[in-house]
């Protein structure tokens, strides 16, 4: 009988379920707003707030930029040379630069970044006062320096491992000779057409903004609905599915 | 959201204080991340030849099939030009709009071949070759035929002649083949030359034959021995022959005695005849006096003939002056 009364209640159980997931997009999709119409304002960027962003810039980005590089670095250099060795044994060293570029700097790289920020958890918001999340000040000296910090952190991280990797690549490929350059700069501008370079940025920028946004939309939520100070986790399943969502679709339009 | 302006209890607590050259910091990460995004996308503008002087060249292919926009145009092996559009002009050739960097551009001469090959692994290649340097250089804009190689395009070739080979090899090694057959017979054949009359009997086909072929064979022995017999006869008959022949008093002496003789005779016949000749030349001197007493009879009788006819005209002048003379004369009326 118990079974039989939830399956009768399933159906509305389901209608409940996607409601409050529309009603959770919306909420997040009006904090953007909010959160964007607030970064962009002037007044938001006064001298105090400045240091704030200071601060939280240097949290994020400049405390773990040298070991994220050096581990970004490590990973990559054995990619590479998986992936040279590989193409090499079948005769397809000519397409093993532009195979790295495409797999090391288009995908995994950002994809790293992103997610290594959001593993951190520096953006997770701390248990907010009755009131305080309807507060401006509270949004200038908290939200958008978080916000700021993390597309800071995500695009520094990545711009510098693609960096090191493209570096690395032409290293492990050519050796330290320059007269490889104009072959190796080709490649790179064989791989990276109009539209690829402007979906890899357009990429990057979209992990940055769900890397900061979404934790602390769904953390203000849940407090919101005091539902526990746990907000971590449900910030990161829904994060985890929106880089995923972008992921998928910036692969569906550059291959399909 | 309210409008007051007191700091937030959480501000100041997540953030540590107290770092040195925070605000320089911040901004060096600021100006690092600008610098990196430009400096990428800058690098990628020159990688993608944005900045290059380029001329622009149109090779017509009846398929384009595999070229994709941004491939490359080699020389000798090094990258000159890219595609930089593919296009279908109204004659139904596939226009590939190559944009050629100005500083590489005089690599490709009037007399160049554009080809496009399609490997099995990676993209198509086009290649440019020049056979003669020094022909004048291509013209911006200009219109050539690129000649197409596809392997791909040869694989079913490649597997119908693989079918028909493996077809043939089947047939060549099927039960009734005339392969197996050749090898039925070569064992056969070796069978024979293994039997008791060798390769006699497998060139005759069979043992019978080949005996007849021995008894034969025993048959003309027997008859070479007998001619050796006759042979030897038919030498002691010219031994004896020639004895008579060319011996002591044989027939050639006999003949050397007669021409001795022979040659006598005919000194006496030669003798003779000068005998002979003497009388003739005595017989010619008395032709020649016969011949000259000829001549003065001729004259004689020229004389002879003189007279008589000075005796006519003398009876005639008679006779007209006779009496009874007649007139003899015919007269024209």
């Amino acid at each position: 009988m118990v079974h039989g009364s939830r399956l009768l209640l399933l159906p509305s159980a389901w209608a409940l379920a996607g409601w409050q997931l529309l009603g959770s997009v919306w909420r997040l999709m009006h904090f953007c707003a909010l959160i964007l119409v607030v970064a962009f304002t002037p007044a938001t960027y006064s001298q105090a707030n400045r240091s704030l962003l200071a601060r939280h810039v240097h949290a994020a980005v400049w405390e773990v930029l040298p070991w994220f590089t050096a581990l970004s670095a490590l990973l990559s250099l054995v990619l590479i040379r998986v992936v040279l060795v590989s193409a090499q044994s079948y005769g397809l060293s000519s397409y093993a630069l532009e195979m790295v570029v495409r797999v090391l700097v288009l995908e995994l790289i950002p994809l790293a970044a992103a997610m290594f920020v959001a593993l951190r958890g520096g953006l997770v918001l701390p248990t907010l006062m009755p009131g305080q999340a309807a507060s401006l000040a509270f949004w200038r000296e908290e939200l958008v320096p978080r916000l700021l910090a993390g597309v800071l952190a995500v695009l520094a991280l990545a711009l510098v491992s693609s960096a090191v990797a493209l570096v690395q690549a032409y290293l492990m490929v050519h050796g330290p000779s320059p007269w490889g350059l104009p072959r190796y700069t080709r490649t790179v501008g064989h791989v990276f057409s109009p539209a690829v370079f402007l979906g890899f940025a357009f990429k990057t920028l979209l992990f940055s903004l769900a890397v900061s946004l979404v934790p602390m939309a769904a953390s203000l939520e849940l407090q919101a609905r005091r539902r526990g100070l746990d907000a971590a986790a449900p910030g990161m399943v829904r994060l985890f599915l929106v880089l995923l969502q972008i992921e998928a679709a910036s692969l569906a339009i550059k291959y399909i | 959201m309210t409008e007051h302006e007191s700091p937030s209890p959480g501000a100041e607590q997540s953030v540590p204080a107290g770092i040195a050259h925070l605000e320089l910091k911040a901004f060096l990460v600021l100006l690092l991340v600008v610098a990196l995004a430009g400096g990428f996308g800058l690098y990628v503008m020159v990688a993608r030849g944005v900045f290059e002087d380029t001329q622009r060249l149109v090779l017509l292919a009846d398929d384009s099939e595999g070229v994709v926009v941004g491939a490359d145009l080699t020389f000798a092996g090094f990258p000159i030009g890219r595609v930089s559009r593919i296009e279908l002009a109204p004659d139904g050739l596939a226009r590939l709009v190559i944009d050629v960097t100005r500083q590489d551009a005089h690599w490709l001469r009037t007399s160049s071949v554009f080809t496009m090959e399609r490997g099995m692994v990676g993209e198509v290649r086009i290649r440019a070759f020049s056979g003669v340097l020094s022909d004048p250089p291509l013209p911006p804009d200009a219109q050539r035929p690129v000649l197409r190689g596809d392997t791909s395009a040869e694989i079913p070739r490649l597997v119908a002649t693989t079918r028909a080979l493996l077809d043939n090899l089947e047939r060549m090694t099927g039960m009734n083949s005339s392969l197996n057959t050749a090898l039925s017979n070569l064992g056969t054949a070796s069978q024979r030359l293994t039997g008791p009359y060798g390769l006699l009997g497998g060139v005759l086909g069979s043992d019978e034959q080949a005996s007849k072929v021995i008894d034969a064979l025993d048959g003309t022995n027997s008859l070479l021995l007998r001619s050796g017999a006759l042979l030897d006869e038919s030498r002691s008959v010219l031994a004896r022959a020639d004895q008579r022949v060319l011996g002591a008093e044989g027939v050639v002496d006999q003949a050397q005695a007669a021409l001795g003789q022979m040659n006598l005779v005919l000194m006496d016949a030669r003798a003779s005849l000068r005998a002979v000749d003497a009388v003739l030349a005595e017989a010619q001197a008395v032709a020649v006096n016969a011949r000259l007493a000829s001549t003065d009879l001729d004259v004689l009788r020229a004389e002879l003939d003189a007279s008589l006819r000075k005796l006519g005209y003398l009876v005639d002048e008679i006779n007209r002056k006779w009496p009874l003379a007649r007139d003899t004369g015919i007269r024209v009326p």
